[in-house]
């Protein structure tokens, strides 16, 4: 699966997608590889909560491994994809479309500036592999 | 000792290695405090030990020798017989925790009929492989409401009336987290007593409310307004419960519990002088993320025949690391099985009796007692079960310190948790005691208080 | 091959040991509070006692074979042990009795309390933790209490090697410390500019696995506890491998502060199928104020007519109570009836044999096997269990096969520091030739990895039950038999 040229990347393998003032927040391929068969999802923020930077917003289980989810800006909860509650595999099977995970209306627009571009995360992901 | 290496072998593993000597690979440890002299004994063989710990232990007074009333958390019930020789296959006793399923499934199909059985017991919906003791149960569950508000709940209400050992397990584990208060069971608070000041002490900063049921007096309290005002709130309820009892009594899922927990030791395991024990952690469905150990689940093998495996193990330290609810690796495996079988080998009319008979007896006990002269009930007009107060005429210690002389082990001395209870002794009794047994005891207890 | 669960061999009716009928005047139940209904199984003693044996046949343990998982010390524990742990003087005694009728245990308990100190070099040990990872919480807890009694609230932050157990990280945060990996140098050690890089004024203290979990010695031991105390912070030992150090080495001489023992890995206590342990807890004269409550001690010295008198001591700063009562007892018998059989130079020779067991058999695979760390190494090794060249083939795989050949796979996936790593600890109590032909099985499975790789993705193939569906277990979670209604 490839990773779409038109979203942002973290090192903490979230994707990014920025629509006006809302950042869109899902996990990203490389991570629903690495935990492969994903059973669990479960927010740890609701609408109208305001999260900082680096906030652990969800959890994302499979059999062997537990990953948390952030977003890389600070703000306040506009949406929460709650289908993926019941359908924890949607993140397996569709990353970067119906396995969004999280809206958020951001603050200050300068803390985006660090996150990849698709290229530099596919680089970043060649050299982890090693 | 244990160690099967004959001279010879001992060469030519060092040759296969390449080395010279078994010293030669301790060489990165410190030399200036490589292999010091150990100052022990010299070594015993097993005749010798077997003689020396059988001598040792004659040093005690046990319940095999006295007529004992002692309970206050650990109870002497009857263990069938069948329930040791199974314990005792090695099968079962030196496994390990069963990682790979393949090959533990004894251990997984015995630890899931464990859960199973919590769980009807209970009135829960799920019990965990089960936790150290009653105390460290009761401490989970304080430590998961933590966990379960995100720390944004910051009262823990603990009622008087739950075993004080547990209080201060609970605030042992509570006191990494620097904003949350214990409080409910402080020397001056009423509210183990009158269920109406511990409700009063419930808000919306509340995480959970942990009561004993019956309670540490044995008293068996009706806690429906008590659950429905921490619900109001959206606080958590948390049952300390004795399982014999429950053979009887309506299970804390009735009374709407978010967690029940207890002390398994009832259930077949020996006193032991206080462990090991059998912790029994049951929770509502909603909570099993936040639940500490280990839990089996049934799933299907790649023939497709039934299999039991370790399950939700993303909760557990080894993956989740810091971001774990608990650091609980192991449960109490061995003694989870012993309580498995106990409860399989009496099964539902047994059970029954047991707790029957543990009832019967103590209320027989207590009748004769409060018609002794300067004995009464502490706690007149309210319901028990197999555990009472009564007032004594004069110190508990010295009363049993008196007792022994006619083989018998008092009841437990309150005032030694309980400042306020001078002459307060909570006496258990179970079926293993006879009505003969009783007799003697209230014979003995007017000896020893007469002028 | 499967057995039924219990619920689905009952017989509505049947009954199995039943208690005689009340000998006293009956006294009405209270109604309000009755239960009203409660399914138990209904079953024969008989149909107990096979059912429960037909499900012990389908484990595996260090009875029945080579039990090489590293970290846990699987050794032959003894059956005297059992033998004396349940002796009725020990076995019947409740732990609330006066303490005059409990001399006999508070002895023992006393002893080995004692001889825990002798074999470690710590100042005071406490005997109640439950297990290993409650040693950890106490020793979390004393470094805790102790920067707040010296006021210093602002150490907030422990420092955990990337090679460490899962429960140190975790104990660290259950007690409100930060954590801060520090990561281990191209020879497994500690490394020492990093950890340098984090000596500062919120220090408050490093957890250390010596040997580590690679199962090597830390080379620079001495100086890493140095640099901790320097900056002013305390050094938790993780004694999960202590049974390399048994007379080779103690803890307590060369620093470290706070140290747990695991009865059930070094001092021979049965595992029983995951419990119950015992982690007692030692610490320096420092910290001896600190430890959990009770301590034995002597009440009253004795003479040469009568023993002295021994009681429950409460420490001044202690951290607090860990459980009820006094730790796990029955576990406290096997481990001091264990050490009463080695004395100084059983001990040592335990030692010996774990670390030469574990260096021949690393010798014996290690043509066959990538090793990460060339060095000699204590009681466990590690390898790789996974070629380069062979990428479909993983350490599941291997371990899944091993058990085609009789034996309990090593453990597998941890450290997390070695891809695919599987961990292998033998134990001073296995034979040369248990060691050979475990050497042999490995060889022969590397061997099928190149010609038939299927046998080992498809392994295993004799066990009671093949591999299983985890997934399903974790989607679906069926976390209870069907009882009737």
């Amino acid at each position: 699966m490839e990773n779409p040229k038109e979203l942002k990347y973290t090192k903490t393998d979230e994707w990014v997608k920025l629509e006006g003032d809302l950042a869109i927040v899902g996990i990203t391929n490389y991570a629903q590889e690495q935990l492969s068969d994903i059973v669990y999802v479960e927010f740890m923020a609701e609408e109208g909560d305001s999260v900082s930077k680096g906030d652990a917003v969800a959890t994302v289980e499979s059999v062997k491994a537990a990953a948390d989810v952030q977003f890389p800006v600070s703000g306040t909860i506009a949406a929460v994809n709650e289908e993926l509650v019941d359908a924890p595999e949607t993140l397996n099977t569709d990353p970067y479309d119906t396995g969004w995970m999280m809206k958020l209306k951001f603050d200050d627009p300068a803390e985006l500036e660090d996150l990849l571009d698709a290229q530099a995360y596919d680089a970043y992901n060649e050299e982890r592999e090693g | 000792m244990f160690t099967p290496h004959t001279p010879q072998e001992i060469e030519e593993m060092l040759k296969v290695i390449g080395v010279n000597s078994i010293e030669d690979l301790f060489v990165q440890v410190p030399e200036k405090h490589r292999f010091p002299e150990l100052n022990l004994p010299e070594p015993l063989s097993e005749i010798e030990l077997a003689s020396y710990l059988k001598e040792i232990s004659s040093a005690n007074a046990s319940t095999e020798d006295f007529i004992s009333f002692l309970g206050a958390g650990a109870y002497n019930h009857y263990i069938p017989a069948a329930v040791d020789m199974i314990l005792r296959r090695g099968e079962f006793y030196t496994a390990y925790t069963p990682y790979q399923p393949e090959i533990s499934q004894g251990t997984l199909q015995a630890t899931f009929e464990f859960q199973s059985l919590m769980t009807e017991l209970t009135g829960m919906d799920v019990s965990n492989a089960s936790h150290y003791d009653g105390a460290t149960t009761a401490a989970e569950a304080a430590n998961l409401a933590y966990y379960f508000f995100r720390g944004k709940r910051k009262k823990v209400i603990v009622s008087r009336a739950v075993n004080p050992q547990y209080r201060e397990t609970i605030r042992t584990y509570l006191q990494g987290f620097d904003d949350v208060v214990v409080t409910g069971d402080e020397e001056t608070s009423k509210a183990g007593y009158e269920l109406q000041d511990l409700i009063s002490l419930i808000d919306r900063d509340t995480s959970i409310v942990l009561i004993q049921y019956p309670d540490f007096f044995g008293r068996v309290i009706d806690y429906a307004n008590l659950v429905e005002k921490a619900h109001s709130v959206g606080a958590l309820i948390a049952f300390v419960f004795n399982p014999t009892s429950l053979g009887l009594l309506k299970p804390p899922g009735a009374f709407g519990a978010d967690i029940a927990v207890g002390e398994g030791q009832p259930l077949g395991i020996p006193l032991s002088f206080g462990g090991p024990y059998l912790g029994i952690f049951t929770i509502k469905d909603r909570l099993v993320r936040k639940l500490a150990g280990r839990l089996v689940g049934e799933t299907i093998d790649q023939d497709g025949k039934r299999a039991f495996v370790l399950t939700l193990t993303a909760r557990e330290q080894h993956i989740r690391r810091e971001r774990s609810t608990s650091n609980i690796c192991t449960n109490q495996g061995l003694m989870a099985l012993a309580a498995t079988i106990y409860l399989s080998l009496i099964g539902k009319e047994g059970f029954k009796q047991v707790a029957n008979l543990c009832y019967q007896k103590a209320h027989y006990a207590a009748k004769r007692i409060s018609m002794l002269k300067g004995f009464e009930l502490a706690f007149i007009d309210t319901p028990f079960f197999h555990e009472f107060v009564v007032k004594t005429p004069q110190p508990v210690s010295q009363i049993n310190l008196r007792l022994q002389n006619h083989w018998i082990l008092g009841g437990y001395d309150l005032s030694q948790a309980y400042p306020e209870m001078e002459n307060h002794m909570l006496i258990a009794v179970t079926e293993k005691l006879s009505k003969h047994d009783i007799d003697d005891f209230i014979a003995a207890l007017e000896e020893v208080t007469g002028d | 091959m499967t057995e039924l669960t219990i619920y689905e061999l009952s017989q509505s009716g049947r009954k199995g040991v039943t208690f005689p009928e009340p000998d006293v005047p009956l006294t009405p139940l209270p109604e309000d509070f009755l239960r009203e209904s409660l399914h138990l199984p209904e079953l024969s003693e008989y149909d107990v006692v096979r059912h429960f044996t037909n499900l012990s046949k389908l484990n595996y343990s260090i009875d029945g074979g080579f039990y090489p998982l590293g970290s846990c010390t699987m050794k032959y524990n003894p059956k005297i042990n059992e033998e004396v742990a349940r002796l009725p003087g020990f076995a019947n005694t409740h732990p609330l009795q006066p303490i005059v009728s409990i001399q006999g245990n508070l002895y023992l308990m006393y002893q080995l309390q004692e001889w825990l100190q002798e074999i470690s070099g710590f100042h005071r040990v406490c005997l109640t933790p439950a297990a290993g990872a409650q040693g950890e919480l106490v020793g979390a807890l004393i470094i805790r209490k102790y920067h707040q009694v010296n006021n210093n609230n602002r150490r907030k932050k422990i420092l955990i090697p990337d090679s460490a157990h899962g429960t140190n990280p975790a104990t660290s945060s259950m007690t409100g410390f930060k954590v801060t990996p520090l990561a281990s140098d191209s020879q497994g050690n500690v490394d020492l500019e990093s950890l340098k890089a984090e000596c500062d004024e919120t220090l408050a203290g490093l957890m250390l696995t010596n040997p580590n979990t690679l199962g090597l010695f830390d080379e620079n031991v001495e100086e890493v506890i140095r640099l901790v105390h320097e900056a002013g912070g305390l050094v938790y030992g993780d004694g999960a491998n202590l049974n390399a150090l048994l007379g080779v080495l103690r803890p307590g001489d060369i620093g470290f502060d706070i140290m747990h023992f695991n009865l059930h890995k070094t001092f021979s206590t049965p595992h029983g199928g995951g419990g119950p342990g015992s982690g007692p807890v030692g610490v320096s004269e420092a910290l001896s104020e600190y430890l959990p409550s009770p301590i034995i001690t002597i009440i009253e010295e004795g003479d040469e007519e009568t023993p002295p008198f021994f009681g429950f001591y409460k420490p001044e700063l202690t951290v607090g109570s860990m459980k009820a009562f006094y730790g796990h007892f029955g576990i406290h018998i096997r481990a001091f009836a264990y050490i009463a059989m080695h004395g100084s130079k059983g001990l040592r020779d335990i030692a010996e044999k774990a670390v030469l067991n574990a260096n021949y058999l690393m010798t014996k695979i290690k043509k066959d096997y990538v090793l990460p760390f060339k060095r000699t190494c204590m009681h466990e090794f590690v390898v790789e269990g996974a070629w380069v060249d062979l990428p479909d083939v993983h350490a599941l795989d291997i371990s899944k096969r091993l058990m085609d050949y009789g034996f309990h796979p090593p453990t597998n996936y941890f450290p997390l520091i070695v891809r695919e790593a599987l961990m292998i600890e033998p134990t001073e109590t296995e034979s040369k030739q248990t060691l050979d032909a475990f050497a042999k099985a490995m060889n022969a499975i590397a061997r099928e990895a190149r010609e038939n790789p299927e046998l080992l993705h498809k392994a295993p193939f004799t066990t009671p039950v093949r591999r299983c569906d985890e997934v399903k277990a974790a989607k679906d979670l069926i976390l209870c038999c069907w009882v009737p209604d």
